[in-house]
């Protein structure tokens, strides 16, 4: 069996960051394993698009403390991205396991 | 006050005859000549001291769950099915105690809903679970199962002089991460119980727990305590619910919890490992974790009788 290198492909339509934006150092990736948000607080300049990829069995969604965003339930290997417009302080949680908590913060 | 004696009036109290109860009876002439001909044929025999209620209670089917936990929820869900109406005699209704889907979508809940009418039985009773509203505060789940509920979609009803009541506790959540009745539905508690005598059985159905079995991984309710409270005056209070995917049961003071298994795949128990993660068990030992669960009462008798059966 050959061995797993890197995540599996999410499907062709989950959405991903677009290939032109190359990430900048510190990254936009968040993953989510153990039920834990990986790392747990992302810090990223306004207009960065994050993504969330799921490695846990379970689903998970990534639901803002404010309502200013909320994912569909993510599936194993399945991705969930959203552009930050606004500066600020974002704390969300997974609503399935809502003890799951994660921070982005948006700087200008 | 006359009494309608009119043709449907006559098939009720046949029906009542043969199904020696209550009023949901109604409900099976809405049913059809089916479940009407499945009671008849099960009243045959004598059947001393019949409850005065006994119903089913399965839960957390996940449909649409794939992962090496359980390859095929679908299967074992039926095979759940299939073992209820093996029981023997029809359950005057079933209970799923919530997690109906994996994830909330139009397909898994039109999925799990036609596989549902598979139970013999006049009436189907269900509660959401998180992962019922993953995303929507319930409205999916509420499209396709809401009818009759108040609320966001809570309920209850009497059945055998027992007196039951389903609440809905995964649509806002505790700072802790548990579940969450909110003020609206423990007015709607407070105000349904009001007028009970305190010798009337009460049966609770959540999803979430609603005592304290794990808060660390969200198995609790917070506010619980204040619907209980409400139910203090009760000689006997029964709380049965789903989420924690294992049997468990605790008494606290006039009220006993039974947590039920899951026809989808395990979970640790409480606080072992990291997080509630999908247990894969070795191969063949699947079925042994889960199950169904038979509930009975007797007039008479304070508390209920309950049988969990692992799946066959």
């Amino acid at each position: 069996m050959p061995a797993m290198s890197g995540m599996a492909s999410p499907p062709a339509s989950a959405s991903a960051t677009p290939a032109d934006s190359p990430a900048p150092q510190g990254g936009t990736a968040v993953s989510i394993s153990n039920f834990k948000f990986n790392p747990a607080t992302l810090t990223v300049p306004v207009g960065t698009t994050v993504t969330w990829t799921n490695k846990d069995e379970e689903p998970h969604t990534i639901a803002a403390k404010d309502g200013s965003f909320h994912s569909p339930g993510i599936d194993t290997n399945g991705t969930y991205s959203f552009t930050f417009a606004t500066p600020g302080s974002y704390d969300y949680i997974c609503s399935i396991h809502p003890f799951m908590n994660g921070t982005v913060v948006v700087t200008k | 006050m006359s009494t309608e004696q009119d043709s449907a009036g006559m098939s009720r109290r046949q029906l009542i005859r043969h199904g020696a109860w209550f009023g949901a009876a109604v409900v099976l002439t809405v049913a059809g000549g089916e479940v009407i001909s499945h009671v008849a044929g099960s009243s045959g025999a004598a059947q001393p001291a019949r409850p005065a209620l006994r119903f089913a209670q399965i839960s957390d089917s996940h449909i649409g769950f794939k992962g090496p936990a359980n390859t095929n929820v679908a299967d074992t869900f039926t095979h759940a099915i299939g073992q209820v109406n093996s029981l023997g005699y029809t359950p005057d209704f079933v209970i799923h105690t919530g997690d109906l889907t994996h994830l909330a979508t139009p397909d898994q809940f039109d999925q799990v809903k036609q596989m549902l009418t598979g139970l013999n039985t006049p009436h189907v009773f269900t509660v959401p679970g998180e992962h019922d509203s993953t995303d929507d505060a319930g409205q999916k789940y509420r499209q396709a199962f809401g009818a009759g509920t108040q609320g966001d979609g809570w309920y209850s009803f009497d059945v055998g002089g027992v007196h039951l009541i389903g609440l809905v506790n995964t649509l806002s959540f505790s700072t802790a991460g548990g579940g969450h009745l909110g003020n609206d539905q423990l007015d709607f508690v407070q105000k349904d119980v009001a007028g009970l005598s305190s010798d009337t059985p009460i049966i609770v159905f959540s999803h979430i727990p609603l005592f304290a079995m794990y808060p660390a991984w969200g198995w609790g309710t917070d506010d619980a305590a204040q619907a209980l409270s409400y139910l203090k005056r009760f000689s006997s209070v029964t709380c049965l619910n789903g989420h924690v995917h294992q049997l468990f049961t605790k008494t606290e003071g006039n009220v006993t919890f039974y947590s039920a298994t899951t026809t989808a795949y395990p979970l640790p128990a409480p606080g072992q490992g990291p997080a509630p993660k999908p247990v894969t068990l070795p191969a063949g030992k699947l079925h042994d974790a889960l199950g169904i669960r038979e509930v009975s009462y007797i007039k008479g008798q304070q508390a209920l009788a309950l049988k969990d059966q692992k799946l066959t």
